[in-house]
This record gives structure tokens, C-alpha cells and sequence, in this order.
């Protein structure tokens, strides 16, 4: 008797969007079984892995990240060129990192211009996100999506304090629209709710559940994606079928394995390879899990994702 | 949980008059209420529709599929109104559902009907002499059913068993009976046999400000015990938080502080 491989098939689908523009756009999600598992279902798209770029120099990345940038990382428009032109990226995220209160508190005007500029510099569609701070993010990221208008962004994040405005803003603008909450996939659920209530249409959203990275609590991460996903396909849960956002970088590229010193800990080996296993393994980890979008620093550990990806499909 | 939304039935006056006038408003505000409400099938009970019954039965699959985007369950015992109603059927957003065959010799040809439309089958576990006695019988009877249902060419997983929900009120140990039933067809097939129930059945008779009370806690037992449709008011507000807040406890849904709203 021959082996037959077991299939589960699923009623439910995670829903594709598309973002970007003309040849450059590019569209995430689609899927119709769990991740990688093409045996199982259909999977129209790939991970896509947005590089990360900011407004201001990034002074809290520790060097090893930091100096792959350091000739363009202090003018946003010259960095996203650097990322679209050198390093072939298919997609950037720009945070608006110096509109923090604590980082520059820079206007939501100062934001929306470096927006447009980003915009006309380069092709490759967009992903712009605030600092993170609920009061602020409401204000500059709804002139962002107005600077952004017809660009087919994708905007984020909107949170349960400041949905409404950034929801409307993204609405109004046409964008796709990242809806954050804190490691609880009935908070994701209710957020997503909340956000299709004000007239948002499902199909636009993006989950991102909160990133951790590994040693940090990525098996919190990694459990709520994978209950995310099995809602969205086994119970056919509508509102669990945008695909998910993995804000990467941010979380590795701070904790003490990516920032602690050869001469500090010199049994964890050398430091750069360290924090680019660190990144490479996070990500891959979450996509494994369902995320569909990675938001990534390093270029290498970028490569190593990449790599992985077309291994798996 | 499927609901199969009961209010268009000749028993209810408004409907009846409609009917006999061929006028569609009513009818279709009632379908169209159901649906919006939750109603997965719209059950079309025209009764045995002795005259016209053919031409009445193509006349509200049509008008109500006018309006709503859903399948419906025909429920008649009236043979060549079923095959008129199945014909015009439109199977875009699901197939329809025939209310019902059993073990009674001139409901077997619902399922003949079933395999020529292709449509979904309930099977009331009711034989030619009296009331089945317990869940045993039950399961007699929809064994002898799922036979006939295989040798017409109707697949398992298209027939939904009922246990003939009795009144509580003048029956009540067969309340228990019917739930237990529910519990063992399901081991009648691998995978499990579908299980369907008239709900309101069980309040009939009881004073009329309890009975929605007694539908959804019926209901909710029934769910844990793992129903999979029931034909119910999908209006009564009360009962279909009972069934969303039901699914939540059974993990057929993922909770969030809207879920009633879902």
C-alpha cells in the first residue's frame, strides 16, 4: 500500500492585498492553508520583506546595523534610494521615529513632507509608520496617509487609543491600514471588529499582533499568529483573515544579544553574525507562523529570509 | 450552528393571507428580516398545499430568492410542489434543503428528489406506527433511513438527521430522549451524521412569555451535545446570543468583547 499524505482543507481564506503602485505593487496573503504547506492549498503569494528606514539618523540601532547605513541613514530620501537602487528592495517601511515626543518631536507637517519626498524618490510601494505614541501617531499619521493619497500606502498602526482617526484618515485616502494590539488575539479579533465597524473594509487590514523577539517572548508571538491563522482558515472567523504584519527589526535590534560586546560576553561569538542569526531567526520564525509582511533591518538577515523563502515555496 | 429561519410558514396568518394573494411584500420582508438576522437557510413551510402547490412553491422560492441571498429549506409534503420549488431553486449561495423525509413510505420520495436536484435532505426519525420511545428507536429508524438514503444515491453527509422534538410540556421525559438521540446519530457514520431540529416544538403549549426561554436553553444543550442545525426564530434576539455565546464555550468561535455583534 503506498503512503498517502494526510491534507487538512480549510473553508476559510486569508484575504490578499495588494499595495503599491503600476509594475512595482505588490500583494501579500491569499492563502488558503497554513503557511508553507502548499501541498494543502493554495498560496498565490509570498512573504514580502519591507526594509526599514527612518526620518531621523538612527542613533538607538546599535553600529552593527546602524553603520550598513551610515553614509545614507541621515536623509531618509537618500536611504530609501539606497535600499530601493543597492540592496533590491521589493518594499519600504518609513518610521516617522522623530515625531516621538522623546525623539525630536517633530511636526505632523515635518512628517507629511518627508513622506512626499520618500514618495517621489522612489517606486517600490510604502509602508509608513508612526513612533509608536498613541496621542501623536493620531495626528501625524493622518497627515501621512493625506501626504501618501494615491500612493496605495500602507499605513500603521492604528491601536485601540487612537483607531478612529487614523481609520478615517486611511478611508479617506484609499490605503491599506495596519491594526496593532498587544499580544492578545481577542484584542486583535476586537480591533478588527472595531475598525470594520467604522465602515473599513476588511480586506484592507493588516494584524499585527506585536512582535517579541526570540528569547523574548516570540512564543507568545508565535502562538497568537498561529491561532490567528487557524481562526481565519479552520473556523472561517472573517475577521481573523487579514494577513499579518511582523514588525521585526525593532524588537531585535535593541535587545542585549544584538547590543552586548565581544569583550562583554566573549562566549556568544562575534557580534555582527550574532545579531544578523538573531534577526534571521525571529523573522523566520513568524513567518512560519503566518506573517505575511516582514519589516527587516539587516540586509544579510534579509538575504538569509529571502533564501528560506524560496527554498519553502 | 446553522439556523434555518422558521417565521414563513402557512400556519402564521399573515403569511397564509400573502400567500393566497400572491403577494410577495410580506414574505419577503420576513425572509429578508431572517436573513439579516443571522438565518443561514429560509425554511418555506407551505403546508401540504393541496391545491396550486406546484405553482405556489415556484412562486416563493422565487420571490424570496429575490432578496435574499440564501438557501432555502421547502418544506411540504406535497411531492410536485417540492420538484417545482427544487427547480427554480437558485444554488448560488448554497443548496436547498428539503424538509423532510422519514420512515414513512410516501416521504421516501424525498429523497428520490434529493438525488435528482442535488439538494440537502432532513430526516425526521419518524416510523409509520407511533411516537419512537426513546433515543434507541431513534436510532432504529435513521439507521433504516440511511440505508434508503444510500440506495437512492443520497451521500450521508447531505442527509441531517432530527429526532422529533416533543413539548415539554406534555412530553418531558422525551426531551431528554431526542437529546440523547442527537448525541448517537452522530455515531451512526464516520464521519458524523448531521443533526437537525424543529426547536420550537419543544415550548409548544407552554404559556407564551416562557417559551423563548425554553427554546434557548434547549438549544444550548442540544449545541453541547453537538447539534449541527436547527430550524428557530432567528428574530428572537435572546436565542441567537444563546447560540453565539454557546459557540464561544464550544471553541467554534474565537471570543472578542463584539461578538454578539459578529
Amino acid at each position: 500500500m503506498s503512503f498517502v499524505i494526510p491534507k487538512e482543507s480549510f473553508n476559510g481564506k486569508v484575504l490578499a492585498v495588494d499595495f503599491g503602485k503600476d509594475d512595482k505593487a505588490l500583494e501579500i496573503g491569499g492563502e488558503t492553508c497554513l503557511p508553507f504547506l502548499t501541498f494543502e492549498g493554495e498560496v498565490p503569494n509570498r512573504p514580502v520583506i519591507a526594509y526599514e528606514i527612518q526620518d531621523c539618523v538612527p542613533d538607538d540601532w546599535p553600529d552593527t546595523v546602524k553603520n550598513v547605513y551610515k553614509d545614507v541613514s541621515g536623509d531618509p530620501v537618500a536611504w530609501a534610494k539606497y535600499c530601493q537602487n543597492e540592496l533590491k528592495a521589493k518594499a519600504i517601511a518609513l518610521r516617522l521615529a522623530s515625531t516621538h515626543p522623546d525623539r525630536g518631536n517633530r511636526s505632523a507637517e515635518d512628517a507629511s513632507k518627508t513622506v512626499k519626498d520618500v514618495l517621489a524618490a522612489v517606486t517600490v510601494p510604502l509602508i509608513i509608520l508612526g513612533s509608536n505614541h498613541i496621542e501623536k501617531d493620531a495626528s501625524v499619521l493622518v497627515a501621512a496617509a493625506q501626504a501618501a493619497s494615491g500612493n496605495n500606502c500602507i499605513i500603521g498602526k492604528a491601536q485601540e487609543g487612537n483607531y478612529k482617526t487614523i481609520v478615517a484618515a486611511a478611508l479617506a485616502h484609499n490605503h491599506k491600514l495596519i491594526a496593532m494590539s498587544e499580544l492578545d488575539i481577542n484584542l486583535a479579533k476586537q480591533l478588527n471588529i472595531l475598525i470594520t465597524q467604522m465602515g473599513f473594509d476588511k480586506a484592507k487590514l493588516i494584524t499585527d499582533p506585536m512582535c517579541a523577539a526570540l528569547g523574548y517572548g516570540l512564543e507568545y508571538t508565535y502562538s497568537v499568529m498561529e491561532r490567528i491563522r487557524l481562526a481565519g482558515l479552520a473556523q472561517n472567523d472573517p475577521t481573523m483573515q487579514p494577513p499579518i504584519v511582523g514588525d521585526v527589526g525593532m524588537y531585535v535590534w535593541k535587545i542585549k544579544e544584538t547590543v552586548a560586546s565581544e569583550t562583554d560576553v566573549p562566549d556568544w561569538g562575534a557580534l555582527e553574525e550574532r545579531g544578523i542569526a538573531w534577526e534571521t531567526v525571529t523573522a523566520t520564525s513568524m513567518m512560519l507562523a503566518g506573517t505575511n509582511l516582514l519589516i527587516m533591518r539587516h540586509p544579510k538577515a534579509v538575504e538569509n529570509v529571502n533564501k528560506t523563502i524560496k527554498e519553502l515555496v | 450552528m446553522i439556523i434555518i429561519g422558521e417565521k414563513i410558514s402557512v400556519i402564521a396568518k399573515k403569511v397564509r393571507e400573502a400567500m393566497n394573494a400572491r403577494d410577495p411584500k410580506p414574505i419577503q420582508e420576513l425572509a429578508l428580516a431572517q436573513w439579516k438576522a443571522g438565518a443561514h437557510f429560509i425554511d418555506v413551510n407551505i403546508g401540504p398545499a393541496e391545491e396550486n402547490g406546484e405553482d405556489l412553491m415556484k412562486w416563493m422560492v422565487e420571490s424570496i430568492q429575490q432578496v435574499v441571498q440564501a438557501p432555502l429549506c421547502l418544506d411540504t409534503t406535497n411531492t410536485s410542489a417540492l420538484e417545482a420549488g427544487l427547480k427554480v431553486h437558485n444554488n448560488t449561495w448554497g443548496r436547498a434543503l428539503i424538509n423532510s423525509t422519514s420512515n414513512e413510505p410516501d416521504r421516501f420520495a424525498m429523497l428520490e428528489l434529493a438525488a435528482k436536484y442535488n439538494a440537502l435532505c432532513i430526516a425526521l426519525t419518524l416510523g409509520k406506527g407511533s411516537l419512537p420511545a426513546d433515543a434507541e428507536e431513534r436510532c432504529g429508524i435513521a439507521a433504516e433511513i440511511m440505508g434508503r438514503a444510500a440506495e437512492y444515491g443520497v451521500p450521508m453527509e447531505d442527509l441531517y438527521l432530527d429526532p422529533l422534538i416533543l413539548q415539554v410540556c406534555t412530553m418531558q421525559d422525551q426531551t431528554s430522549h431526542a437529546i440523547k438521540a442527537v448525541r448517537m446519530f452522530q455515531e451512526l457514520n464516520d464521519p458524523p451524521m448531521k443533526t437537525v431540529v424543529g426547536l420550537s416544538n419543544v415550548s409548544n403549549g407552554v404559556p407564551k412569555e416562557m417559551r423563548s426561554l425554553i427554546d434557548r436553553v434547549y438549544l444550548s444543550l442540544l449545541m453541547y451535545e453537538g447539534l449541527t442545525a436547527a430550524i428557530a426564530n432567528p428574530l428572537d434576539k435572546d436565542l441567537m446570543n444563546v447560540v453565539k455565546t454557546t459557540d464561544l464555550f464550544l471553541g467554534n468561535t474565537l471570543y472578542a468583547h463584539s461578538y454578539l455583534e459578529m
